[in-house]
Order: C-alpha cells, then sequence, then structure tokens
C-alpha cells in the first residue's frame, strides 16, 4: 500500500529529471539534422568563445565562493556558538535577502553602484560583489547549521586536554565543521558558475560566463551546442560533488572531514 | 598523602537566577577517590566542571595544591576529564584521540652543552615517545591493537575506553569523571566499577566521580559528598553515609530506608510508631527527631514475640531477599529478609538499638518573612492568605475601619507591617491544581515517612519552600497550590532595629 504513494513521485521524476537528461544528451551527440555528432564537444574544446567563458565562470564563482566563505564562517560561529542575545534575530537578517526576488536585489545593487560610480569601473568585481551578496544565505546556513549541531563536549575536551583555543579551532572545530564547509560551497560555486543574471547586470554583459553561453546559443536555436554545454557543466558538478564526498553516507563520512 | 590537593571555599555559582551552588567548602586529599552523589539538579556536575575549569565560580576560591586557580583556563590545568558522553573526536581515530593532550605537550628535557653545563630546553614529546604511552594507555583499558580503529565503529563500552585513556595517558594530577558509565549496561557498569577502582589504585591519582547512582558511590569512593540542592549535605566514607546519615534526605536518597516522626522521651529512648524503642544516640528529651531504620535492620519474629505486631501487606522477591511491607495501622515499614512472609500473614517486629538512627529533625515549622495589606491579610512566599491579626497584640480587637485596637486603646495601622509568620507542617493543605488555592508551586521533594509523606512545595518566583505533612501521596514536579486555615498562622510583629 505504501509503495502506491511513491507513485506521483517517479512519474514526476521520469517527467522533469530523466526524460530532460536523454532529451540533452540527445541534442548533445547530433546536428541540427540529428545525425550522430561529436562535433558539439569539439565546439567546446576549441572555440575561443566558449572557452574564456569556462575561464570567466571559473574564475568568478571561485573568488566569490571563497569570499562568501570568509564572510560566512565568522558570521555563522558568532551566530551559532558565541551565545550572543537575539541569535535568531540576527539570523534571520542575514537570510532575509533570500525571500526577495534575486533578479530585484541586484538591480538595486546596480542602481547603488551607479550611485556610487562604480558601475564602469571593473565588470569582473562588480560581477563578484552580485555574487556574494545573492549567495551569502547559501553559504550561511549550512555553516550555522553544522556549528550549532557541534557538541560542545568536544570543544571542552580539546581544551581539558591542553589545546588552547586556536589549536582548539584549527584541530576540533574546523575539521568537524567540514561539512558544512561542503555543502556551503556545493550551494554557493555551482549557481555562481551560470548566474548570467548577475553578470549581465551588474557586468553590463561585458562578461560572458557559461549560463550566458548557453542562453546565447540556445536563442540562435543552436540547440545542440547548447546542451553539450549543459551536459560539461552537469560533468562538472558531478565530478566536483564526488570529491566533496556529497555521494557517501552523509553521518559518518561526512563528521570524518569529507574533502580530505 | 595526608595533604589536600584541591580546596573549595566558599564556592557558588549563580546562573541568571538559579543558584547552582550554594558556598560550598571542601577538601580532598591527594589520591583520595571521591563521589560527588546526589539528584540531577543537585549541583555536583557544576562543581566538577568548576574544577575542570569549564565554569568559573561567581564567587569563592578553588585551590591547587595551595596555589589559587580559580580563574585558569582548563587547558592550563594538570587536570583532566571523563566525559558522560565520552566526546571523542569523530574526525580522528584512537590513537590520535589518545594522543592528542600528548602532541601538545611540552616537557623539560636536560642537556649538557660542550661546556658541561645544564641546560634545559622545553620539548614536545618525540614520536616514539608519544606511541610508547598510548600504547600503554591503551593496554591500561584492554584496548591493545585498537590504535588504527575509526572511534565511530567502536561499542560503547569500548568508546569509554578510549576517553579514559586519553584522559589518563596526559598523568593528570586529578581525573575527573563525570558520570561515565551512564550509558552503559547493569553489566558493563559493574565490570567497569572494578577496573576503574583497579585503575585508581594502581595510578595513585586523585579520582573524582560524578554520579547518581547511590550504589556506584558507594562501591567504589574513599570519601562521598552527598549533594542537593547545591548544597553538600555530607561528607564521609561510603560506611559513614550509610550508617550514620545527617538528615533525612541523605537516609532517603542512599539505600533504602524506613524514616519515621519521633520524640526523645527518655535517654536513648525514642517514641515512633507509637512505641518507645531503646535508641543509641543522645538527644534532648521531648525533642522532634527523625528516626531512619534500615529495612535490612528489622527483624521479623512470629506474633507476640517482636515489639509490634502488624501484617505484611506486600511481598517481593529481589534476588538476595525478600522486600516485604509490614503495616500496622497507617504506619507501614519496609522489611527485607531471606525468608519469606506471604501477604497477610501477621508477624511480630523488632529493631535493635543499633538498628535505629535518629537524626535532628529538619524541619519543625515554616518560617517566613511577610508583611500585612490593607485588608488585614497577610502576603508571603508569593501569596496572600487570611489571618487574624489580632494575634500580633494579645486582648487586641478591630474597629469598623479596619484599625487594629490594642487593649491600651491605641489605634494602629497595620498595612505593610513587616511580621514573621509560622505555619506548621500540618497545616498546610495542598490542593491539586494552582488556581485554588492562596499559593502556588511545584513539588520538588516528597519523602516517606511511615506514616505519612514529607513533601517540598517551591514557589516559582522566590522559590520559597512550603513543607507539609501529608498522608497523600504526590510525585515531583506536580503543580499543586496550597491552603492555610488562618487560625493556623502564627504572626509576630518582625524585631526591626529602627534607626
Amino acid at each position: 500500500m505504501r509503495k502506491h504513494l511513491c507513485i506521483p513521485y517517479s512519474v514526476f521524476l521520469v517527467l522533469f529529471v530523466v526524460a530532460p537528461i536523454f532529451i540533452m544528451l540527445f541534442y548533445a551527440f547530433t546536428d541540427a539534422e540529428n545525425h550522430l555528432t561529436l562535433d558539439n564537444f569539439a565546439l567546446i574544446f576549441t572555440d575561443i568563445t566558449v572557452l574564456s567563458a569556462a575561464l570567466a565562470s571559473v574564475s568568478v564563482a571561485l573568488v566569490a565562493t571563497l569570499i562568501c566563505l570568509l564572510i560566512a564562517y565568522p558570521v555563522a560561529y558568532i551566530l551559532a556558538r558565541s551565545g550572543i542575545k537575539r541569535q535568531n534575530a540576527l539570523l534571520i537578517l542575514f537570510i532575509t535577502p533570500m525571500w526577495i526576488n534575486f533578479v530585484m536585489r541586484i538591480n538595486a545593487l546596480k542602481e547603488f553602484f551607479g550611485l556610487i560610480n562604480l558601475l564602469d569601473k571593473s565588470p569582473y568585481i562588480n560581477t563578484i560583489i552580485g555574487m556574494v551578496y545573492d549567495f551569502l544565505p547559501f553559504m550561511i546556513l549550512p555553516l550555522y547549521t553544522t556549528l550549532l549541531k557541534m557538541d560542545k563536549n568536544l570543544i571542552e575536551a580539546s581544551y581539558d586536554l591542553g589545546a588552547g583555543k586556536f589549536t582548539t579551532f584549527v584541530q576540533v572545530i574546523l575539521p568537524m565543521s567540514m561539512p558544512g564547509i561542503v555543502s556551503g560551497i556545493t550551494m554557493v560555486f555551482m549557481p555562481a558558475m551560470t548566474n548570467y543574471v548577475v553578470s549581465d547586470i551588474l557586468g553590463r554583459s561585458q562578461i560572458t560566463i557559461l549560463g550566458k553561453l548557453i542562453e546565447n546559443y540556445f536563442m540562435q536555436t543552436n540547440w545542440n551546442a547548447g546542451a553539450a554545454i549543459s551536459m560539461l557543466l552537469l560533468a562538472i558538478m558531478f565530478v566536483s560533488t564526488w570529491l566533496t564526498g556529497g555521494f557517501k553516507d552523509d553521518g559518518a563520512q561526512a563528521a570524518r572531514g569529507g574533502l580530505w | 598523602m595526608e595533604e589536600n590537593i584541591i580546596e573549595l571555599k566558599g564556592v557558588s555559582r549563580q546562573y541568571d537566577t538559579t543558584l547552582a551552588v550554594d558556598n560550598i567548602d571542601l577538601s580532598i586529599k591527594k589520591g583520595e577517590f571521591v563521589t560527588f552523589l546526589g539528584p540531577s539538579g543537585c549541583g555536583k556536575t557544576t562543581t566538577l566542571r568548576m574544577i575542570a575549569g569549564f565554569e568559573t565560580p561567581t564567587s569563592g576560591q578553588i585551590l591547587l595544591g595551595g596555589k589559587d586557580i580559580t580563574s585558569i583556563p582548563p587547558y592550563k590545568r594538570p587536570i583532566n576529564t571523563v566525559f558522560q558522553r565520552y566526546a571523542l573526536f569523530p574526525h580522528m581515530n584512537v590513537f590520535d584521540n589518545i594522543a592528542y593532550g600528548l602532541k601538545l605537550k611540552k616537557v623539560v628535557n636536560v642537556y649538557e652543552d660542550a661546556e658541561g653545563r645544564r641546560v634545559e630546553k622545553k620539548e614536545r614529546l618525540s614520536k616514539a615517545e608519544i606511541a610508547a604511552k598510548v600504547e600503554k594507555a591503551l593496554k591500561m583499558v584492554d584496548l591493545e591493537e585498537f590504535e588504527k580503529r575509526d572511534v565511530t565503529t567502536l561499542s560503547g563500552g569500548q568508546q569509554q575506553r578510549v576517553a579514559i585513556a586519553r584522559a589518563i595517558v596526559n598523568e593528570p594530577e586529578i581525573l575527573l569523571l563525570d558520570e561515565p558509565l551512564g550509558a552503559l549496561d547493569l553489566k558493563m557498569r559493574k565490570d567497569m566499577q572494578l577496573e576503574l577502582k583497579e585503575m585508581h589504585r594502581k595510578l595513585g591519582i586523585t579520582f573524582i566521580y560524578v554520579t547518581h547512582d547511590q550504589e556506584e558511590a558507594l562501591t567504589m569512593s574513599d570519601t562521598i559528598v552527598v549533594m542537593n540542592d547545591g548544597a553538600i549535605q555530607q561528607i564521609g566514607t561510603p560506611l559513614d553515609i550509610y550508617n550514620e546519615p545527617k538528615n533525612a534526605f541523605v537516609a532517603d536518597f542512599i539505600g533504602e530506608s524506613n524514616i519515621f516522626s519521633g520524640t526523645i522521651v527518655g535517654e536513648r529512648k525514642v517514641k515512633f510508631v507509637n512505641r518507645v524503642f531503646d535508641c543509641v544516640d543522645d538527644f534532648p528529651l521531648n525533642e522532634k527527631v527523625d528516626v531512619v531504620v534500615r529495612p535490612e535492620d528489622v527483624i521479623v519474629t512470629p506474633p507476640g514475640e517482636g515489639y509490634i505486631d502488624g501484617t505484611i501487606t506486600s511481598s517481593i522477591f529481589k534476588g538476595v531477599h525478600y522486600e516485604m511491607a509490614f503495616t500496622v495501622g497507617k504506619t507501614e515499614v519496609i522489611i527485607q529478609d531471606t525468608v519469606e512472609h506471604k501477604v497477610g500473614e501477621t508477624v511480630g517486629i523488632k529493631i535493635m538499638p543499633e538498628g535505629i538512627h535518629i537524626m535532628a529533625k529538619e524541619f519543625v515549622s515554616n518560617k517566613y518573612d511577610g508583611y500585612i495589606t490593607k485588608h488585614n491579610t497577610v502576603c508571603f512566599a508569593e501569596g496572600e492568605f487570611e489571618c487574624d491579626v489580632t494575634t500580633l497584640v494579645p486582648g487586641s480587637h478591630l474597629d469598623e475601619e479596619g484599625y487594629l485596637i490594642t487593649p491600651e486603646g491605641e489605634k494602629l495601622d497595620l498595612t505593610d507591617r513587616d511580621v514573621e509568620v509560622e505555619v506548621g507542617l500540618k497545616d498546610i493543605e495542598i490542593i491539586d491544581n494552582d488556581e485554588d488555592g492562596d499559593a502556588c508551586g511545584s513539588i520538588v521533594s516528597i519523602i516517606y515517612k511511615g506514616d505519612h509523606y514529607q513533601v517540598v512545595i517551591r514557589t516559582d518566583e522566590e522559590e520559597e519552600d512550603f513543607v507539609a505533612d501529608t498522608e497523600y501521596a504526590w510525585n515531583e514536579f506536580d503543580r499543586v497550590s496550597v491552603k492555610i486555615p488562618a487560625d493556623k498562622i502564627k504572626l509576630k510583629f518582625k524585631q526591626t532595629e529602627k534607626k
């Protein structure tokens, strides 16, 4: 009886997840006349536009993720562990931006940049600032949850065994917060590679990232090249998730540090 | 041997409004096995955490070997802790867990330089030294060859052993153990108790052990510190604590006991259960006392041959002995005997003078500070009670406006006058909800005293206690309210120094 409850989900899964992947696979490996070909992938690795877009995507996403991590970790740590008053209210302050439509937020940021004459300076810096602004809550939340769940006794045990505050942080707190760091990175890095709304609005379309490129190809009705790039992104995500241990059993494995 | 390794002087710890530890004085000798014993929330863990350095006392001093360590952080104290839930680092294997403290440790090594002078160098332990120490510690806890194991794959008992090894490998002066066996099953607990005792003997260091299990405390300790409500109730050897409990709380907490209200009626004679018994304790005549009789000290005799005859009303087989309830009138006595007596059987009982322990009664009456309201009622312990204010001045009466007229004709306005209030234990009526009475609170303790229960009701805000004798059984944490008949409230003007 209970098995039947899975039916709607299975149907959904097949229709909206499995089938689209196969459709994409089909387009990625065919040309406009539906003949099997590897040209689309050859294009990816030879065309300078694709390569520069990939480089721009990776560099913007990397820098944005790093900045997010550097800002989010102390914030999450203070929110979760310092016992400050109105912890929840502060958390909500950091999370609320997520509830506002992000196109609206980015446009607001654009207006603000215009006001302080920053808009025409560097499309890269503007895009990165926009990404950080956009994705910061996604980094704070998993870090906050991990740090909040961390057993206080472990930190006390470290002090008890003679470790000072710094050693305790490096030896115990940081390795124990790895699951949060990993999921934070996953939540920020992947979307930052493709979110071209930010680079369009704040970078004034002077940077083309992979997401933008896919859109361009689809607009030119070159579905095949678009699908191939999408497949490439999917592969990158797969590999990086596998590397960070995201496929393993969450509990024991992630607690051991995951990434290393 | 006789030197004090750790001393607590007037140590208190307050959290917001609650006093977790209340002005404790305690000294522990080097090499002792000391147990803090008490119910949950009695302050024993807080005391331990202050010794470890995780909490700072709000007042008082902690001395280690005569040196004040009150504000020294935990990582600078030669003290290690075995945590209740082990607190092993899940991202490290057994070896790294145990070596954690050793890797951080710096030792002073003495060298001779080229000219033959002594040079002292502070150095970290070498890898080989660490490995040797870890191996030795693992041997101590019977976990040889577990070095490479992942701690998350170990059983509870094994994790516990790793936690102990991780603490003792640092050769601390004091080992603190916070209910370390709490999560183990009974059989494993018993084994570990003996092993810990053996370890204490071998290491020769001071153990401070926290538990709420009285049997564990009696088995393992040299000294037991019984705590309740943030205060020390009694300090003594297991034998002292068991045989000579200082008050009803200790008697009730340690082992099974019958506690009766009694009166001293002569030299070494005490009256309880309506009969006079010989006893060995000397107390002033007519003093109200608590009498403690251990179930195993009650001797069952054929009817007529004991001091009292009564009926067996329940009988439970407990393994080695039977635990039976003997009832005479309204009084119930718990008896332990290896011979079974059937329910309904009439038997006599006898108690030898050595089996009767007498303690000064803790509460004879409840005393409060209160004040009179403009309606001539009295406020105390978060409640407003009807009372007879004319008792404040003998021979006085009230006029129509509510003023008190003294026999001399003086007119007194009693509003806001401070008074001392006294209420007898039997005069408090407990009501099963927190609305119908005049003051409300929760039941924080209940002790059976042979023919009645002594219940302590604590108010929410000011934590005033109502101690009440009642024939009904209540449960701890029950929300109740109390009512006191107006004529049972004794009032007295507070003696205030007029400046």
